[in-house]
C-alpha cells in the first residue's frame, strides 16, 4: 500500500518490442544515480566524522590524563618528601647523638617528643645494637630488650643503611611501617635507630587527594599488597587483584583491565627508596562521559544528515528519472502514432488498389451473370428453369456483397488525409458497424443504435471518426461475452455539441486500470498482442477533432464510453 | 412515346462493355461500345449518341481526355464516368466543365439505367 503510493512511474517499465524500445533501463539508471550521488556525498561525511571523532577522542583523553599525571606526580612528591623528611630527621639524630646518649631512655624520650612535635606521625622510637637487641625504647608498648636479629627488616638495614619497610602488623597488630637508619660507630660497630610511623598519617596524604567519586587512590608494595586502605580494592594488607603494568620510575598513565574485564585508567608512580607504589585508579566511564555525549551528538548529527541527504537524493533522482521516462514514453507514443498513421495510410492505399483491381473483374462477373439472367428473362427460352434462375440470382447476390465490401474499403481509403466535410454521423456509425456485422452475427451480439430525431450532421473528419468508432466498438466487442449487448446512443446535446455513447454489458474495467486506460502502452491484453495504443490513439483523435472522451465502468456490469463532438458549424 | 436512348460505352475491358451493351439492349437502350479512344471517336463521328459512358482509366487515352475530344466533335453530348476507383478528386477534375456523374464498378444495372435517364432528361 505504502509502496504503491511512492512507486515511481518507471519502476515497472518493461522493454517494449520493436519501435517501442525504451532508450534506457530506468530502474538501473535510477540505482546508479542514487548510489553514485549518495556515495559521493555520504562517504566524505563519514570520513570527516570519524576523523573528527578520533581527534576529539585523543584530545579528550589528553585532557583527562594530564591532570591525572599531575595529581599522581604531586602526590608522589609529597609522599617522597614525607619519607625523606623523616629519614633525614632520623639520620640527623644518629649523627648528632652518641650511641651512649641514645641508649639513655630519658634522652631518647626527649628526642621522641621533639620528633613527634616537629614532624608528627611517629609512634615509637628504639635503639637496637648490632646484636639486634633493643637497647632503649620509647613508645606505647613494652618492647625494650626485645631482639630483632632474626627479623628481615633488621637484616635489610644492615645491608642498605636506610630501610623503609612494607606496612606490616608486627607485634602490635595494627598496620604500621618502619624506618630504620644504621649508624656506623668509630670502632666499626654499628647501631640502628628504628622508628615506627603511623600508617594512618601516611595514608592521609593519599586520601587527601581531591578525587572524583568513582576514583580511588592507594599505595601498594611490589607484591601488590595494599599499604593503605582502598576505597574499592579492600583494606590494608589485603592483596589486590588488579594487574598492574610495569610502572617505571616516572609517573605513568595506562589502561588496565581487572578480572571482570572492566577497563580503568591507572596512574602509578614508584616512590623512591621505598617499597611503595602510588596508584590512582579512575573509571573511564566517569572520565569519558562527556566524550560519550559528544560522540552521541556527532553520530546523531551524522545519521540525520545522511537521512536528509538520502531523502533529497531519492526524491531528486526519482523526479528526474520519472521526467526522462515520461519524455521517453511521449517520444515512443509519437513514434507509434506516426507509425500507426503510416500503416493506416499504407493499408488505405493497398485497400484502394485491391478494391480497384477487384472491381473490374467483379463488374464483368456482374454483367455476365446479369446477361444470363436477362437471357432467361427476355427470351423465354429458359424461363421455366427455376433452379438456374436461383443459381444466377445467387451469383449476383454474392457480387453485390463483394461490391459492398470493396466500396466500403474505398470509402475508408478515401478519407485518410485530414479533411473536414459534412458528415452524417449515424450513417458513419452504421458503416463502421458494417465491418463488424459478421462477427456480431457469429457471436450473437445485439447492437442497438438509438439516434435522436434532431441529430444534426456535423463538420468533421470522416477517416478519423471512422477510426474512433471502430476502435471503441472493437473494444466493446472484446469486452462482451457471446450473446452480449452493445447500446449506441446519439443525442444532440445543444446547438454546438453532440454526444455519442457506446455502452456494453461486458466484463468492465477495474478502477485502478480505469484511470490509466487512455495512457499510451497501457494494455491488459499485452500477452495477447495488444499494443496498448488503441485507446490512446482514439483519445488523441477525439482531442484533435475538438471533442471530449470519457469512460465509466463497473467490473462485471460493463463500460460506457461517452464522446462529445463539436457540431463544427460555428 | 418514350424516346429510345442511344449511348456509347467506352471501356478497355471488352467483356464488360459488350455484355453491358447487350443487357441494355434488352431494356430498350441502344448501346454501342468501343475499347479504345480511336474506335470511340470513329463511332461518335458516325452516329448520334445522347450520352457517352467512359471508363476513367484506359490505356493511352483516359476517360477525361476522351471526353474533351468528343466534346470537340459533338459539343452537346453528355457524359458519365465509370470507375473502379473511388477517387473524388479525379472526378471533380474531370467534371468541372460540365454536368456529369460517375458510377463505381460494379454497377447495378437498374441504378445505372435510372442515372442515365436522369442525365439525358436534364
Amino acid at each position: 500500500m505504502f509502496w504503491d503510493l511512492f512507486r515511481p512511474v518507471f519502476w515497472d517499465a518493461t522493454d517494449q518490442d520493436g519501435v517501442g524500445k525504451t532508450l534506457f533501463n530506468y530502474r538501473r539508471m535510477w540505482l546508479i544515480v542514487v548510489v553514485s550521488i549518495a556515495g559521493v556525498s555520504i562517504l566524505p561525511l563519514l570520513i570527516m566524522t570519524f576523523m573528527n571523532l578520533n581527534l576529539y577522542e585523543k584530545g579528550m583523553r589528553a585532557e583527562i590524563t594530564y591532570p591525572l599525571v599531575r595529581l599522581v606526580s604531586n602526590t608522589r612528591r609529597s609522599l617522597t618528601y614525607f619519607l625523606e623528611e623523616r629519614t633525614s630527621a632520623l639520620t640527623f639524630i644518629v649523627r648528632n647523638n652518641d650511641f651512649s646518649e641514645l641508649k639513655n631512655q630519658d634522652r631518647l624520650a626527649r628526642i621522641f617528643l621533639d620528633l613527634k612535635e616537629t614532624f608528627g606521625g611517629f609512634v615509637d622510637l628504639g635503639i637496637i645494637d648490632s646484636n639486634g637487641t633493643q637497647k632503649s625504647y620509647v613508645g606505647p608498648y613494652e618492647l625494650k630488650g626485645r631482639n630483632y636479629k632474626e627479623q628481615d627488616w633488621f637484616k635489610e638495614v644492615i645491608v642498605r643503611g636506610i630501610y623503609i619497610s612494607d606496612v606490616f602488623k608486627g607485634f602490635r597488630h595494627i598496620p604500621h611501617f618502619v624506618i630504620a637508619v644504621k649508624h656506623l660507630l668509630p670502632d666499626g660497630d654499628f647501631f640502628v635507630l628504628r622508628a615506627t610511623i603511623d600508617t594512618e598519617r601516611f595514608a592521609k596524604l593519599v586520601s587527601s587527594i581531591d578525587l572524583r567519586p568513582e576514583s580511588d587512590a592507594f599505595i601498594i608494595n611490589h607484591q601488590g599488597i595494599l599499604q593503605t586502605s582502598s576505597r574499592y580494592y579492600g583494606d590494608v594488607l589485603s592483596k589486590i587483584e588488579m594487574l598492574l603494568p610495569d610502572c617505571p620510575e616516572q609517573t605513568e598513565i595506562c589502561e588496565v583491565q581487572d578480572n571482570s574485564g572492566q577497563k580503568f585508567i591507572v596512574g602509578c608512580a614508584y616512590i623512591a627508596h621505598s617499597p611503595f607504589i602510588l596508584v590512582l585508579v579512575q573509571k573511564p566511564i566517569v572520565l569519558l562521559q562527556s566524550w560519550w555525549k559528544l560522540k552521541r551528538e556527532m553520530l546523531a548529527l551524522l545519521i540525520s544528515s545522511i537521512v536528509i541527504i538520502l531523502v533529497v537524493i531519492l526524491g531528486a533522482a526519482t523526479m528526474l528519472i520519472s521526467r526522462i521516462y515520461i519524455a521517453d514514453m511521449n517520444r515512443l507514443a509519437t513514434l507509434h502514432n506516426a507509425e500507426h498513421a503510416n500503416k493506416m495510410a499504407s493499408i488505405g492505399r493497398l485497400a484502394a488498389g485491391v478494391a480497384h483491381e477487384i472491381n473490374n473483374p467483379l463488374a464483368i462477373i456482374n454483367e455476365r451473370a446479369g446477361l444470363i439472367k436477362d437471357l432467361f428473362t427476355y427470351t423465354d427460352k429458359y424461363a421455366q428453369d427455376e433452379r438456374l434462375l436461383t443459381l444466377v440470382d445467387s451469383i449476383i447476390a454474392q457480387v453485390d456483397r463483394c461490391r459492398a465490401i470493396t466500396h466500403r474499403l474505398l470509402g475508408f481509403a478515401r478519407h485518410i488525409d485530414v479533411q473536414k466535410e459534412e458528415i452524417d454521423l449515424p450513417k458513419l456509425v452504421h458503416e463502421v458497424l458494417g465491418f463488424l456485422e459478421k462477427e456480431a452475427e457469429y457471436r450473437d451480439i445485439q447492437i442497438d443504435v438509438q439516434v435522436d430525431e434532431d441529430f444534426p450532421t456535423i463538420i468533421s473528419d470522416r477517416g478519423q471518426l471512422q477510426q474512433i468508432f471502430l476502435n471503441i466498438i472493437n473494444n466493446a466487442f472484446a469486452a462482451v461475452d457471446d450473446g452480449g449487448h452493445i447500446q449506441i446512443e446519439m443525442k444532440k446535446l445543444d446547438e454546438n455539441r453532440v454526444r455519442i455513447s457506446i455502452a456494453d454489458d461486458g466484463c468492465g474495467i477495474p478502477p485502478e486500470n480505469l484511470k490509466r486506460i487512455f495512457e499510451p502502452f497501457f494494455s491488459t491484453k499485452k500477452k495477447k498482442g495488444g499494443t496498448g495504443l488503441g485507446l490512446s490513439i482514439t483519445y488523441g483523435l477525439v482531442k484533435k477533432l475538438g471533442g471530449e472522451i470519457e469512460v465509466q465502468s463497473q467490473v462485471g456490469k460493463g463500460s460506457k464510453f461517452t464522446i462529445i463532438l463539436p457540431v463544427g458549424r460555428a | 412515346m418514350v424516346k429510345v436512348l442511344r449511348i456509347l460505352l467506352v471501356d478497355d475491358e471488352k467483356d464488360l462493355v459488350s455484355t453491358l451493351a447487350e443487357r441494355l439492349s434488352f431494356r430498350g437502350i441502344e448501346a454501342d461500345w468501343a475499347t479504345n479512344a480511336q474506335d470511340a471517336l470513329k463511332l461518335v463521328r458516325e452516329n448520334d449518341y445522347d450520352l457517352a459512358v467512359l471508363d476513367v482509366k484506359m490505356p493511352k487515352v483516359g476517360g477525361f481526355d476522351l471526353m474533351e475530344m468528343i466534346k470537340k466533335i459533338k459539343p452537346e453530348m453528355k457524359f458519365s464516368f465509370l470507375t473502379g476507383h473511388g477517387s473524388e478528386d479525379a472526378f471533380k477534375k474531370g467534371c468541372s466543365k460540365g454536368a456529369c456523374f460517375y458510377l463505381v464498378k460494379p454497377v447495378q444495372l437498374d441504378e445505372f439505367i435510372s442515372k442515365l435517364k436522369e442525365i439525358v432528361e436534364e
